[in-house]
């Protein structure tokens, strides 16, 4: 088991998500983990896949060798960012040309890329490297009575070639890891579908509209919160819930929360630890019902 | 970055909206047909197996933006390239309303990694020129700060004072050094040219 990791956070977390970062780092130095800060990092490159997949994998590449310098794997919070380092890992350890094409580019930075390390999203640590019976057991005050739904994106599930650690059809880990804190993760319609993120400034009118039955859905099930594990996710369903009850006449107020939150609160660290003031839908309905839930058994 | 990205794009979404059938209503000549460009598509990454789609509409019926959409078919695009179409496939502006979700991916039958195709598509729209702007941002920002997303100085001072370790440095030279020779990335960094690339 290896409890250092290279954290990797991209642009999105620190751009916009920093609640998922302060958060993350609590419940993971709670359970042993060990972050190791890396002096230089880039984009990883897939946000420019779509216009030009070379500096895609330059960028990946690059990130992945000076990730090797230092021996440790990468471990990120953000779905994109695992994805595609695991992505282009996978291509370049496999395709000899490929590879030798981007490290033509990265000799001109003193680096090279051998394929030496791995990646791992945060689900897939909590998963794979802590365990759920871990989790369980860090867990001082279980959220019983709390009732949430999950959504889990895409990316942390496909393409399953290069992802692979769960179902995409039907997945379970995110679902495992909400319960290990007492909460009830509820089913309802649609629940792999796209949040729609990607296709904001493309077409709001797509996006918005998908990220709207997918809030219908999680109402008609009564969640009293959403748990992503995405920085884009999230900010698809937090920052534009308002604009979406205002835009198709709808009233959902479901708080959306980063999973380290939710598991956060049930090892007993406060909403302000855990950042809840950077959330855009108001929690505090939520967590007044969450106290009055505890109260109760 | 989300809402940057919402005004920049808003144009865009206008205009495929005004024209929803831009690249089925006229008429198909067969002077625009390019018999080659299958081929071409085969070599490229992430299309090579193109030819093998057998048009099941597996990957329209199951993508979450065509539900929503009445211009995005995935199966349209991949017929329209199969059939040699292929400068409606690289002007048509729905090419962008792909949410890279890999559902289509990993349902179709025939293995053809269409997400990876669309992405071919893009790709060489992108060497053409067309290209939304909110991807010339990214890349501009890439190379200037490291970072795809510009993040603000302030936010990058407030991180002190919420007990985060300060951000990896970006190292713009080195990208831009990194980036040495990539097409797209030297179309970006010399003013507007009017040479579009040719085959």
């Amino acid at each position: 088991m290896t409890d250092k990791y290279l954290i990797f956070l991209g642009c999105a977390i620190p751009y916009r998500v920093s609640g998922f970062e302060i958060s993350s780092r609590k419940v993971l130095a709670k359970l042993g983990v060990e972050l190791v800060e890396m002096p230089e990092f880039n984009c990883c490159g897939l946000p420019l896949d779509p216009v030009s997949h070379e500096t895609m994998l330059i960028m990946a590449a690059k990130n992945l060798a000076l990730a090797e310098q230092q021996g440790l794997n990468i471990l990120t919070l953000c779905p994109g960012c695992a994805g595609t380092l695991k992505k282009v890992n996978k291509i370049l350890k496999a395709d000899k040309a490929q590879r030798e094409e981007v490290n033509n580019h990265l000799k001109e930075v003193g680096l090279e890329f051998k394929g030496a390390i791995e990646t791992k999203h945060l689900l897939q640590l909590l998963k794979e490297d802590i365990g759920i019976e871990k989790i369980k057991a860090s867990v001082v005050r279980p959220l019983t009575n709390f009732k949430v739904a999950e959504h889990n994106g895409c990316h942390i599930l496909r393409p399953k070639e290069y992802i692979g650690f769960d179902d995409p059809e039907d997945p379970q880990t995110l679902k495992l890891l909400i319960e290990a804190t007492g909460a009830t993760c509820l089913d309802y319609i649609d629940e792999t579908e796209c949040c729609g993120a990607p296709s904001v400034g493309v077409s709001d009118k797509v996006a918005l509209a998908l990220a709207k039955d997918k809030l219908s859905h999680i109402k008609q099930v009564d969640a009293q919160a959403l748990i992503t594990i995405c920085p884009f996710c999230h900010i698809m369903y937090d920052t534009n819930e308002l604009r979406i009850e205002k835009l198709f006449n709808e009233t959902y107020g479901i708080p959306i929360l980063h999973y380290p939150q939710l598991l956060g609160l049930a090892m007993g660290l406060t909403p302000e630890e855990l950042a809840f003031n950077e959330l855009r839908v108001n929690p505090s309905n939520m967590l007044k019902q969450l106290t009055q839930g505890a109260n109760k058994t | 970055m989300l809402s940057n990205s919402i005004s920049a794009r808003l144009d865009l979404m206008a205009e495929v909206a005004a024209n929803p059938t831009q690249n089925t209503e006229k008429p198909i000549k067969a002077s625009e047909l390019d018999p080659k460009f299958k081929y071409e598509l085969q070599k490229m990454h992430g299309s090579e197996k193109i030819l093998k789609c057998f048009q099941c509409g597996t990957c329209t019926s199951d993508c979450p933006v065509a539900r929503y959409s009445d211009d995005y078919r995935p199966r349209t695009l991949i017929h329209m390239a199969q059939l040699g179409l292929k400068d409606r496939v690289l002007n048509s502006n729905t090419l962008w309303l792909c949410a890279a979700c890999f559902t289509c991916t990993d349902r179709c039958p025939q293995d053809v990694e269409v997400a990876a195709v669309i992405r071919v598509f893009r790709n060489l729209a992108a060497e053409k020129g067309c290209i939304p702007q909110v991807f010339k941002d990214q890349a501009q920002s890439l190379i200037e700060s490291g970072y795809a997303y510009k993040i603000p100085e302030l936010r990058i001072k407030k991180r002190e004072s919420q007990g985060l370790p300060p951000l990896p440095k970006g190292n713009p030279d080195n990208v831009k050094r990194a980036l040495k020779g990539v097409k797209f990335i030297e179309g970006l960094q010399k003013p507007a040219s009017t040479g579009e690339t040719t085959k």
